[in-house]
């Protein structure tokens, strides 16, 4: 009953009923606003640097992980005419050429992603022209199950796959000659197969669909700017 | 205005204690479950998630209690939710700069402090009545009792799920992983034994106590 007399009074107040003042109300929240606006731009200006940083870093660890024997790197993205310098106004998705200590190509690391268990899974790949082959993996970011699903980035009889993944190209140089895909595990017979992994089965099938995905799109550009590539060693 | 209907509390060990022991968050209250069961399968996530929340749990409870006499009653939960996501967004910017790995493995769960039922409650029930210094006292106990609550949880897991603690092994190569304790299943298990555990220790205290009474009766 009470409630019900409290909820009228809100509703309908009478004669000698007391309405709040909305001017406190509106000086309270603008006042908060304000100075929670004010704090949020100040630390994202004082870390914005530092977590650019951060991301470079990352970024370079995880293509020197993946392209074994590349001591510098070279931005490019992939455009619709081909691959093209990064921060020339080009935009498109990023790649990222290794070199060695000698200045020579080391290969080329190119983003793939696709969904598994959890949600979707980002990969880095690397490639290496001189064996039209997979050289490296790693996982830039994943919610798959701790224990189960990432294996995928952990365990190292999987992670052999992709020492020498096979990702030539047709006679015309489309696309690939044979498409990377996951077989139960022992059942691997050619180059181009990923040997499956009991536990991480739907994560590992994800991996091969990002790096075959990600193979058919990079792959055409990286054969046909090869020498662009290879003369833009820093 | 806003009422203050509670006394003010007078400043004591008490203050800071109830967090750790009689008015734990976790364990005590059963507040905040959703990082306490999702993000502690690592002692490392259990240290920063604990360490985060503790931030804003300080922070949005000082400023509040600052505010307290100038926040309209209508008006205060919208006040404390935009305080509280301003220093949780704070938070988040923050654990960018120091490590993006350690940023990713918590995931979402920085963002969704804004929900945790520890700091809003802690906001209305006490920084909201009481003075700066009291409110800081407390929210330090608060925050502390949280932070160990998931180290407890956090270390009991990697070490039966993983075999390590903070990422340094524990066993041989012969250590066979209980894996299920790094899954959602294992925080619902380890949180159970620790419950256990601490209302046996409470009941058994309190049976001490009427016996104890019980004899002083007798004796009069």
């Amino acid at each position: 009953m009470s409630i019900k007399v409290e909820l009228q009074t809100q509703s309908q107040p009478g004669p000698g009923t007391q309405v709040a003042p909305s001017w406190p109300m509106l000086r309270t929240l603008a006042g908060i606003a304000i100075l929670s606006g004010l704090l949020v731009v100040l630390v994202y200006q004082a870390t914005k640097p530092i977590i650019t940083e951060n991301e470079r870093i990352l970024t370079e660890q995880a293509v020197f992980e993946v392209l074994p024997g590349a001591v510098s790197k070279v931005d490019f993205v992939l455009t619709e005419q081909g691959l093209a310098p990064a921060g020339e106004g080009a935009v498109g998705m990023a790649v990222f050429v290794g070199f060695g200590a000698d200045a020579e190509l080391r290969g080329v690391a190119f983003p793939g992603a696709a969904r598994g268990y959890q949600d979707v899974i980002q990969f880095l790949f690397g490639y290496d022209p001189a064996c039209e082959c997979i050289v490296g993996s790693k996982v830039l970011r994943s919610t798959e199950t701790p224990g189960l699903g990432d294996k995928i980035d952990t365990d190292p009889v999987f992670l052999e796959n992709f020492v020498a993944l096979d990702a030539s190209l047709n006679p015309a140089g489309t696309a690939l000659a044979n498409p990377i895909v996951l077989v139960a595990h022992g059942t691997k017979t050619a180059p181009w197969q990923i040997d499956g992994i009991s536990g991480a089965t739907i994560s590992g099938k994800a991996m091969a669909r990002a790096a075959n995905d990600a193979a058919e799109r990079f792959v055409p550009s990286i054969r046909r700017d090869l020498a662009k590539l290879a003369a833009a060693a820093p | 205005m806003a009422e203050l209907p509670n006394p003010q509390e007078n400043l004591s060990l008490d203050t800071f204690l109830r967090g750790l022991w009689t008015e734990n968050p976790v364990f005590a209250m059963l507040l905040g479950m959703c990082p306490v069961l999702a993000v502690t399968n690592s002692t490392m996530n259990a240290i920063a998630m604990g360490l985060a929340t503790t931030f804003v749990l300080v922070c949005s409870s000082l400023l509040i209690s600052l505010l307290r006499n100038w926040i309209p009653k209508q008006v205060r939960i919208a006040s404390y939710i935009i305080i509280i996501a301003t220093f949780v967004t704070i938070v988040d910017y923050g654990i960018q700069a120091i490590s993006l790995e350690l940023y990713a493995a918590l995931g979402a769960f920085i963002q969704l402090i804004v929900v945790n039922c520890v700091i809003l409650g802690r906001a209305e029930a006490y920084a909201s009545k009481q003075r700066l210094h009291t409110t800081l006292v407390n929210s330090l106990g608060m925050g502390a009792g949280f932070t160990i609550a998931l180290l407890a949880l956090g270390t009991v897991r990697e070490i039966l799920g993983s075999g390590s603690i903070l990422g340094v092994a524990l066993f041989g190569e012969g250590f066979q992983p209980w894996v299920v304790m790094i899954l959602p299943p294992g925080g619902f298990f380890v949180l159970g034994a620790w419950l256990l555990l601490f209302n046996w220790l409470r009941l058994r205290k309190e049976r001490k106590v009427m016996e104890q009474s019980g004899v002083a009766a007798n004796a009069g």
